[in-house]
């Protein structure tokens, strides 16, 4: 099986948000892989290899692939480093791309590639927009699974059941091979994702997505980066969407301690006359 | 000049209440957009609901089919698309819930359209202001494009006043519905009879201090005492505590109710960016340094094992006395 995993740079969320010049100020900020791009490598790993003794089954391939300025190389490296065996570096400035640009040059690169499938994270935490997963699966005509807390592979290697966490329960939806799945923050669940190989008694962690190891690590260096840049794909740097302005939110009013219970529920009652 | 198609989830012959958010703040682009509101249900039952819909908006399209039983973005997301073509849309908008956030993207990607997630201001015809960064910071951003997606955040808009007089309902019939391999399996509901965590106007949080699941019961005593809702950290609901979808924060739910409780939550960036815009904060934790005091309007150091027995008691005596 053969995963397309689109990955995007962001800043530290660690970090406190600075404004200048009415933009967020990234000057001297480090960079990670967003975080649910790594759960969906994570999740890309556990759908080709054994996770009992770490062997990668026979076909199973992850192509990682990013669009950002020349730094966003080593956060590619990163996933490389996790376990991915190629990265796609589509050289852009944020400035230059928008999620449709993106989504351009992603269908671009799916049409060149032809993975069996696209997994990725819900959003970026940075932009937080939630865009990119939906808009490539209708550019491709391909199905969608959205917020993905579980995935299994069926027994014929041909779709998968993927639970979706929505408003009031958990959705399961059954998507052929050539979908797009985007995954929410449970699918790093010690038992979330299902290949049909890897035993179901075994349990991965579930603490988030794999460190790269030291032998992962060394391996990275030596594993294939092609670059490519927008004009490559024919996408323009012209972004329809803009942004304007930045601002903090104004902070809250300092609230008040109070001594005890009876205290909070008179001030409940009298003061916010919310009882 | 274009019209606003406001994509209205309903449930039985009635909109939700998430619905009333987006077609509160269609009005307001349909203003600035120089067309009217034109409210769309889709999937079974829409016949049924348009009356409702035709209370709040001057136009309702309504659209059913046999393919279009079961909510898939697969299928819906063209009917949106074509109903915004023939309506002569040039703004559409869904509210962010797990449907709207599923299908609004869909709908963008199949129209070439510039989208605005989750927004919590229309400033112009096409500028939007939307938080960004877990609810860091604000970013007003400028959709450029001749038809914009929008997914407008419930707790960021009063629901729609109803029409002096209902709008007038039509049906159509989709296109071809093609739901391009993928299937509705099953949905595992969480049955409860307390109002939605989106909307409810009194929100009980537990964290990850309340320890095990079992711990919950008492914090679910004082939600039903208020009427309220029950909701979680993402430290409580990762350990398996309380369901999956009791989740608050910016992975979770956005809520921003009258009233909001965190017992025995610690307030992490994650969590503040989900309950920020609740208009009076409680905060029950036996340390006082925790960070959720720090938005808190009231806070209370103490150990919930003891607080909130006590608070139900209190309220109990306060209810009694009136």
């Amino acid at each position: 099986m053969k995963i397309l995993v689109p990955v995007k740079r962001v800043p530290d969320p660690t970090q406190k948000a600075k404004v200048k010049d009415g933009h967020i100020d990234l000057t001297g900020a480090t960079w990670i892989v967003n975080t649910f791009d790594e759960y969906a490598i994570e999740t890309a790993l556990r759908l080709v290899e054994n996770g009992a003794d770490n062997t990668r089954l026979p076909g199973g391939e992850i192509v990682v692939v990013s669009l950002g300025p020349n730094d966003a190389a080593k956060e590619l490296r990163t996933c490389l480093a996790m376990g991915a065996d190629r990265a796609i570096h589509v050289v852009a400035s944020d400035a230059e791309i928008d999620s449709l640009a993106v989504v351009k040059v992603l269908s671009a690169i799916v049409a060149a590639e032809k993975p069996d499938v696209v997994i990725m994270g819900k959003q970026a935490i940075d932009g937080d927009a939630n865009q990119v997963g939906q808009m490539l699966a209708a550019k491709l005509g391909w199905p969608q699974a959205t917020f993905a807390a579980s995935i299994e592979l069926a027994a014929d290697k041909a779709s998968f059941t993927v639970g979706r966490e929505v408003d009031g329960g958990v959705e399961y939806k059954k998507v052929p091979l050539h979908s797009v799945i985007t995954v929410d923050l449970r699918i790093v669940a010690p038992r979330a994702v299902k290949n049909g190989v890897t035993p179901e008694s075994h349990n991965y962690s579930g603490e988030g997505a794999r460190l790269p190891s030291l032998k992962g690590i060394m391996a990275a260096k030596k594993k294939p980066m092609t670059q490519a840049k927008l004009a490559d794909h024919g996408v323009a740097p012209t972004p329809a969407i803009k942004e304007l302005s930045v601002a903090l939110p104004p902070p809250r009013a300092a609230g008040q301690i109070v001594p005890d219970v009876p205290t909070l529920v008179k001030k409940l009652a009298e003061e916010a006359k919310v009882l | 000049m274009g019209n606003v198609l406001a994509f209205c989830e309903f449930v039985g012959p009635q909109l939700r209440s998430s619905a009333l958010a987006n077609l509160s703040f269609a009005r307001q682009a349909a203003q600035a957009h120089g067309g009217e509101v034109i409210a769309l249900l889709v999937g079974a039952g829409a016949a049924a609901a348009g009356p409702d819909a035709a209370r709040y908006a001057p136009r309702v399209v309504v659209v059913e089919a046999p393919g279009l039983a079961h909510y898939l973005a697969e299928t819906f997301a063209p009917v949106v698309a074509e109903v915004a073509r023939a309506q002569g849309a040039t703004l559409i908008s869904a509210t962010a819930t797990a449907v709207g956030k599923d299908l609004a993207p869909r709908v963008a990607g199949l129209l070439d359209a510039g989208m605005a997630s989750d927004i919590a201001k229309l400033t112009g015809k096409d500028t939007f202001v939307r938080p960004i960064l877990a609810g860091n910071a604000y970013s007003t951003v400028q959709v450029g494009t001749p038809i914009i997606v929008v997914t407008p955040r419930q707790s960021e808009f009063e629901p729609a006043a109803e029409l002096g007089s209902p709008g007038a309902v039509t049906s159509t019939a989709p296109g071809s519905v093609d739901p391009l391999g993928a299937e509705f399996v099953r949905l595992d509901a969480q049955k409860s009879d307390r109002p939605e965590l989106s909307d409810a106007k009194v929100v009980v949080s537990g964290g990850r201090g309340m320890k095990t699941g079992a711990n919950f019961k008492v914090l679910e005593q004082l939600a039903d005492l208020l009427g309220a809702a029950m909701g979680a950290s993402r430290a409580a609901t990762d350990a398996g505590m309380v369901p999956a979808d009791w989740q608050v924060g910016q992975t979770g739910k956005i809520v921003a109710p009258n009233l909001y409780f965190a017992v025995a939550i610690s307030g992490a960036i994650q969590h503040l960016a989900g309950m920020k815009g609740s208009k009076t904060i409680v905060a029950i934790n036996k340390n006082k340094d925790e960070p959720i005091f720090q938005v808190a309007d009231y806070g209370v150091v103490a150990e919930w094992e003891k607080a909130v027995p006590e608070l139900i008691a209190e309220i109990k005596k306060l209810k009694a006395s009136r």
